[in-house]
């Protein structure tokens, strides 16, 4: 049911209409691997041809396995459904998406009958008024939510099909057998995921509008107010992102404390340390630490948890051993590592105290404490949801998916259990359900002749987009973007359109990119270019990292670099607030960063601006 | 004996020497008491000047040679102009005068280490920090002033430029006793700028208090107070002291000291005209100080700066002029919203703003 279509208000400009978006020679077939509801269509084309589409970049940045369009898919409804149904958000109806070569669109809808508005402004006084209102005891009440589905996910048990049945489904009667624990287990993973979603966005609308709010005052109080300064002023001091790196620390330090730092050789792999570690009792002590440590502080995703192959610290525990050499390094130099808290909140005061000073009217200073008020209550949820969900559910999510997977592959189903990620969720049900069926009777199951060919086909699929550029944009292009989740979420703004339609005016490359000012500085240096996790080991000392998006855990490699640039992001993004924690210039939501810098090149990144310039 | 005395030192004025010294020499002894780098320099009062004037019975021949003067009468006033000018700059400094200001010049030579230290003679009203800035600006500076009798001949020309066409028709269109003119003049060691210009402590675009922007060019700072040049502009946020933003011009012409006194005007040599003219430790350490200047004043500031070509940094940013600022600070402040009682209006407000003017709230 459609509550109104809007018809934005739109400039002559146009980018490529979805329906001219052509294929990418030897990807022939993309459009199998997603659900119907995901493809533009001549059904809906009038609706779908007159909005303006953009890539999401910013969280879908490589093209989508058929499985892991779950995480878009669960964020496609929790994300809208609060706007919509749940606050009604007076301006705004969801947001849409669509696969385009198996890169992520979405379009945002907006309400502009005032009558509308109106309606829904009464409802969301009502309700959002109730949240703001309640919101650290509902926060309080959504941390114990979160944990306990996580909770759930991990209970999860994958059984195998065994020849027969164990004796006691006969003498206790349980009248229930493998095949149906094997799908309903999987049938609550999936359920799982669509409930973390619910909860992800219990109060992200509101939390953003609230933030968004004080933002549009500092921005029209002090122009030109830099975005990471508006931010300082609300961040709390204890982020949960943060935390892993701060519990690195104290590993490195209680290595010193116990005489084992000497286990971390340089070169060495966290197994070779860990043997290391386990012929003295000091190192058995250490290793005990380590293991409570790991849960949850490990279920830190080397990406932002998007994409089954975003795996986790404790996947791959290299970076974070790698990073507590370099600690247990600059404690021996006598350095302080740790996060110097009360600095930080001296100048969290001092900011406040001051720009509050500069406000002209009595009125002006009580709407903008009243305003840093609210966004402070609402941003810890804001700053800490993520490792909840992306990081340490999905981290467990995307695992036990790989138990479904092997489980596949030994009934010969998949080479390789991470083939599953090459079906869609539905396709995997199906396939689970034909194990089932030739386990229960006893004759072979089709799916051994029948995925194999789908999945080696859809690999080269994937491969072939992989290489294509997604358009940054699609449909006609509108004169003013306004809608608040675009601007906060995405950072994209009426100005980030006019920049994706310059290029192509002229074309080749810009020797200057503009962003986002994200985390102020100036640096020079080589530039290299990290288009997805897999190619993080190849930055060197010194350069300056390149990438789509760039993800909080990515910290060992923030050590190194000098400065940051990404293709997409907002002042909310998780890069920009790791990379100030950091002290690290970075300019984020270039656009073309990655396709206009090449490896090697000289680059200079201004964080203070916002700009980057190719030198050489 | 003299109740008033005919020298003062920068260092020992505060606000309420005003009336003696003149709004720009008052305000150098403000900032340096507030601890502010100001090159030192001293007063001569407007009882010098008054002296000056009424001995050897100067106002009087002044008042015979503007007695008949039509202020409407344009090539009548420049020719009365003209004559009072002479009669002025003719006339010799009374002894007691100009034996102070000889000892006061010395004792800058001693301070400085130099015999004769080039210095900037400028005028220093008392009106010119008021509303009569159009005044204010016709009044003189000469810079590169070097040994005794210079000083004193820029003096008198200081005092001399009471007698402007400008400053005559001024006082007669206001109906200012025409002996009421009076004049302090500052004398204030010269800095061999490498760069300088102008600082406001708000952004003068739009009023906005928490940026401070600074206009630079190479030499000393009259071609970016003259507009001559396209300066190097800083944005520099208040609060944080981060560079905002910077805009480097293309700088062509800049005003230099010239051989055996004096200023003059020259090209840029075109591998620094478009060369940052600052260095950004200079730029913040301008901030500073302009922040603590404003601080010190409870309001927003206009300063004229330089930074001296020889002395390390930080002793080489130092300040020259100051004033309030005007335009915005005289301006009504008005709520920048709509004022509410709860956070959540102000959310509802800044959704609803977004939409077109019909659907607002």
């Amino acid at each position: 049911m459609a509550i109104a279509e809007s018809a934005p208000r739109t400039s002559a400009a146009r980018f490529p209409s979805p329906f001219e978006v052509g294929t990418p020679p030897g990807a022939e077939g993309w459009r199998d691997m997603y659900p119907y509801y995901y493809l533009f269509s001549e059904e809906r084309r009038q609706f779908e041809e007159a909005k303006f589409w953009y890539f999401d970049g910013m969280h879908h940045p490589e093209p989508l396995f058929p499985f892991d369009t779950i995480t878009c898919e669960s964020w496609w409804v929790a994300l809208s459904q609060y706007t919509v149904r749940v606050f009604a958000i007076p301006p705004a109806l969801g947001i849409d998406q669509r696969v385009v070569n198996g890169y992520l669109y979405i379009s945002a809808n907006a309400v502009t009958d005032p009558k509308e508005v109106e309606r829904r402004a009464a409802l969301f006084t009502k309700r959002a008024g109730y949240y703001y209102e309640h919101w650290n005891e509902l926060y309080a009440k959504w941390e114990g939510k979160a944990k306990e589905t996580i909770a759930e996910l991990k209970a999860i048990v994958v059984p195998g099909l065994p020849d027969f049945e164990d004796e006691a489904v006969v003498t206790e009667g349980r009248g229930i057998t493998s095949a149906y624990h094997l799908l309903a287990a999987y049938d609550r993973c999936i359920e799982n995921m669509y409930k973390m979603w619910q909860l992800h966005f219990e109060f992200l609308n509101l939390g953003y509008l609230a933030y968004l709010t004080y933002y549009g005052f500092c921005k029209k109080a002090f122009p030109d107010i830099a975005d990471q300064t508006v931010a300082k002023m609300v961040s709390g001091i204890d982020v949960m992102l943060f935390r892993p790196d701060d519990e690195l620390k104290r590993l490195a330090k209680l290595a010193l404390e116990l005489g084992v730092a000497d286990a971390f050789g340089d070169g060495r792999t966290p197994a070779q340390v860990l043997a290391d570690l386990d012929k003295s009792a000091a190192g058995k002590k250490w290793v005990a630490d380590l293991e409570k440590t790991k849960d949850p502080w490990f279920y830190f995703s080397y990406g932002a948890g998007f994409y089954h192959h975003h795996r986790s610290w404790i996947d791959d525990a290299t970076l974070p051993f790698s990073s507590i050499r370099s600690y247990i390094l600059r404690l021996r130099k006598g350095e302080d590592v740790s996060r110097p808290i009360a600095q930080v909140t001296a100048e969290r005061d001092r900011l406040t105290a001051e720009y509050q000073a500069l406000l002209k009217t009595p009125e002006d200073r009580k709407a903008f404490a009243d305003q840093l008020g609210l966004a402070r209550t609402v941003y810890p949820f804001v700053e800490n949801h993520n490792f909840y969900v992306e990081h340490w559910h999905h981290t467990i999510f995307w695992n036990k998916i790989r138990e479904f997977g092997a489980l596949l592959a030994k009934h010969g189903v998949f080479a390789d259990g991470d083939d599953i990620f090459y079906l869609h969720r539905f396709e995997v049900h199906d396939a689970l359900y034909d194990l089932c069926t030739s386990w229960a009777v006893g004759t072979p199951a089709r799916g051994p002749k029948y995925w194999p060919p789908i999945v080696a086909k859809r690999k080269a699929i994937i491969k072939k987009l992989r290489e294509w550029q997604p358009v940054p944009a699609l449909g006609p292009a509108p004169e003013v973007v306004t809608e608040p989740f675009t601007v906060m979420l995405w950072g994209i703004t009426t100005d980030t359109v006019k920049t994706w339609l310059a290029p192509r005016e002229a074309p080749g490359a810009a020797r200057e990119l503009r962003g986002f000012a994200g985390s102020p500085g100036v640096a020079e240096g080589p530039a290299r270019v990290v288009l997805s996790v897999e190619q993080l080991g190849t930055v060197r000392d010194g350069e300056i990292l390149v990438c789509p998006i760039t993800a909080p855990s990515w910290t060992p490699v923030f050590t190194k670099i000098k400065a940051a640039v990404s293709d997409i992001g907002g002042i909310m993004c998780h890069a920009a607030i790791v990379s100030r924690e950091y002290g690290l210039p970075a300019v984020v939501g270039t656009g073309y960063g990655t396709k206009n810098i090449k490896t090697g090149q000289r680059v200079r990144v201004d964080g203070n601006t916002g700009v980057v310039t190719i030198l050489g | 004996m003299d109740p008033l005395p005919y020298i003062l030192w920068f260092r020992d004025l505060g606000r309420e020497a005003r009336s003696l010294v003149g709004g720009k020499n008052a305000s150098l002894g403000e900032l340096m008491q507030a601890g502010v780098r100001v090159p030192s320099g001293f007063a001569l009062t407007m009882r010098a000047c008054e002296v000056f004037l009424e001995r050897g019975g100067l106002r009087g021949r002044i008042d015979a040679a503007l007695a008949s003067v039509d202020p409407a009468d344009e090539p009548a006033l420049d020719r009365a102009s003209r004559a009072v000018r002479a009669l002025i700059e003719d006339a010799p400094l009374p002894g007691e005068v100009e034996r102070e200001l000889i000892a006061s010049y010395r004792a800058l030579a001693d301070e400085s280490g130099t015999p004769e230290p080039p210095v900037a003679v400028r005028s220093s009203a008392t009106m010119e920090d008021s509303a009569e800035t159009s005044f204010a600006g016709l009044q003189d500076t000469y810079l590169w002033v070097r040994g005794e009798r210079s000083v004193a001949l820029h003096t008198v020309r200081c005092w001399s430029s009471l007698y402007t066409p400008q400053a005559i028709a001024y006082r007669a269109r206001f109906g200012l006793a025409p002996d009421a003119a009076l004049m302090s003049v500052g004398v204030q060691r010269m800095v061999d700028a490498r760069a300088a210009g102008v600082m406001f402590t708000l952004n003068p675009l739009n009023g906005d208090l928490s940026k401070i922007v600074i206009e630079a060019s190479w030499g000393l700072g009259t071609a970016v107070v003259g507009g001559e040049v396209m300066p190097d502009r800083y944005w520099v946020d208040k609060v944080t002291g981060d560079i905002l933003q910077r805009t480097i011009a293309a700088k062509t012409v800049q005003y230099l000291r010239a051989e055996g006194g004096g200023v003059v005007r020259a090209e840029v040599p075109p591998g620094l005209r478009e060369a940052p003219c600052l260095s950004d430790d200079e730029v913040a350490e301008l901030a500073l100080l302009g922040k603590s200047i404003e601080r010190s004043y409870g309001s927003p500031r206009d300063i004229e700066w330089a930074v001296d070509a020889a002395a390390p940094f930080p002793d080489n940013v130092l300040m020259l002029q100051c004033r309030p600022e005007t335009v915005w600070s005289r301006r009504e402040a008005r709520p920048l919203v709509t004022p509410r009682a709860t956070a959540l209006e102000y959310v509802l407000d800044a959704m609803t703003s977004r939409l077109p003017p019909a659907s607002r709230r």
